[in-house]
């Protein structure tokens, strides 16, 4: 199964993973801030997944892993 | 478990200063895989600008410099000429490139010099607030064109890979862009096709690519995204505008 990985503390919040994600597996969980004060993307359904890196490749702030 | 992607070995842990979801991060991260895929992390030396990018000395695994407003070609072109078998190449914005630095990326050029220019169009001075730039859009408001870029009053933008790839110095020259998946990928052939020219030494190599600033465009990152799409991408086509690498066509 695909495993995604997203640094959190380097997350800037900017939501280009989330738009661009197909299988609307990243979202924003309200409750969760990182250090600078941004809400980082959270992986909110991981089983969607298809490791496309669509994800990875728009994030300006590398933040993501994408293993299969 | 396999690695599908993850982060290049030519981008160092440091945090990017870049503001959310502005794509300067994403193409450092295409000038680093292609890099990468090169194999030439320990034979390259960059210049960094003077722009948003001026700490791009901090980003990239590999030496490099920091060359005054515009005269990243000017630095390059010294470096190169000493360590000819060094992979150079400047990452310029379009302020920095297209304003202040018009004279020296156009002589870099003309003259062949072997070095591998990333140019950065956002359409606007990012750093010092949002001031018009020669890329600037006819109607795009900036703090300088408040109400719209008037071409009656400053022309039309300036269209840098189709000037640079009439100069017989020139050859390879590549205006791409960072607004989707697809054209992610595309940019980072492109990039790495220049450099290949580099090292195959036939002469002066440029990638522009069509870059977002959300802060100064006052957009959100997603909406930056879009109008790259639907204003930038018709007045600056993309496409491969000169190749005279060993093999094209
Ligand atoms: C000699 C000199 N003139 C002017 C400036 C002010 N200045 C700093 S960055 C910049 C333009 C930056 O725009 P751009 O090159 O498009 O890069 P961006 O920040 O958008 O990535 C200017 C005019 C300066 N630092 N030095
Ligand atoms: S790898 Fe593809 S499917 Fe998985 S989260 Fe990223 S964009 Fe979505
Ligand atoms: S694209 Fe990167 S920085 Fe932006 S929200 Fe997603 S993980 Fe965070
Ligand atoms: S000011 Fe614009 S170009 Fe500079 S980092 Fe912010 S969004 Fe990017």
């Amino acid at each position: 199964m695909p495993t995604l990985t997203i640094q959190s503390d380097l997350c800037k919040g900017c939501g280009l993973c989330v738009d661009v994600c197909p299988k609307k597996v990243l979202g924003f969980d309200p409750s969760s801030l990182n250090a600078k004060g941004y809400r980082p993307a959270s992986v909110l359904a991981p089983d969607a997944c298809v490791a496309c890196a669509f994800c990875a490749r728009m994030c300006p702030d590398c933040c993501i892993t994408v293993e299969r | 478990m396999s690695i599908v992607f993850s982060k290049p070995l030519s981008l160092t842990d440091n945090v990017l200063t870049y503001c959310p979801g502005c794509t300067h991060g994403i193409i450092h991260r295409l000038v680093a895989e292609a890099i990468d895929d090169l194999g030439v992390q320990s034979q390259t030396i960059g210049v960094a600008p003077v722009g948003c990018a001026v700490f791009a000395y901090n980003f990239f695994a590999v030496d490099m410099l920091q060359a005054a407003h515009g005269r990243a070609p000017a630095v390059a072109t010294g470096v190169k000429r000493v360590h000819p078998d060094k992979i150079v190449f400047t990452y310029q914005g379009d302020g920095d490139l297209a304003s202040i630095g018009m004279a020296e990326i156009m002589h870099a050029a003309a003259r062949g010099e072997k070095i591998t220019t990333i140019f950065v169009n956002n359409a606007i001075y990012g750093m010092t607030g949002g001031q018009m730039a020669p890329t600037t859009l006819v109607g795009q408001v900036t703090t300088t064109s408040p109400y719209g870029r008037s071409e009656e009053l400053t022309g039309k933008p300036i269209r840098v890979s189709e000037i640079i790839s009439q100069l017989d110095g020139t050859a390879y020259a590549a205006r791409v862009s960072a607004h989707d998946p697809k054209h992610v990928m595309e940019a980072k052939k492109a990039i790495r096709k220049a450099f290949e020219t580099q090292r195959g030494g036939a002469g002066f190599s440029m990638v522009e690519v069509l870059s977002t600033c959300p802060t100064n465009w006052g957009m959100t990152p997603i909406e930056a995204l879009k109008w790259v799409a639907t204003d930038m991408v018709p007045y600056y086509p993309l496409g491969v505008y000169k190749d005279l690498s060993k093999g094209a066509a």
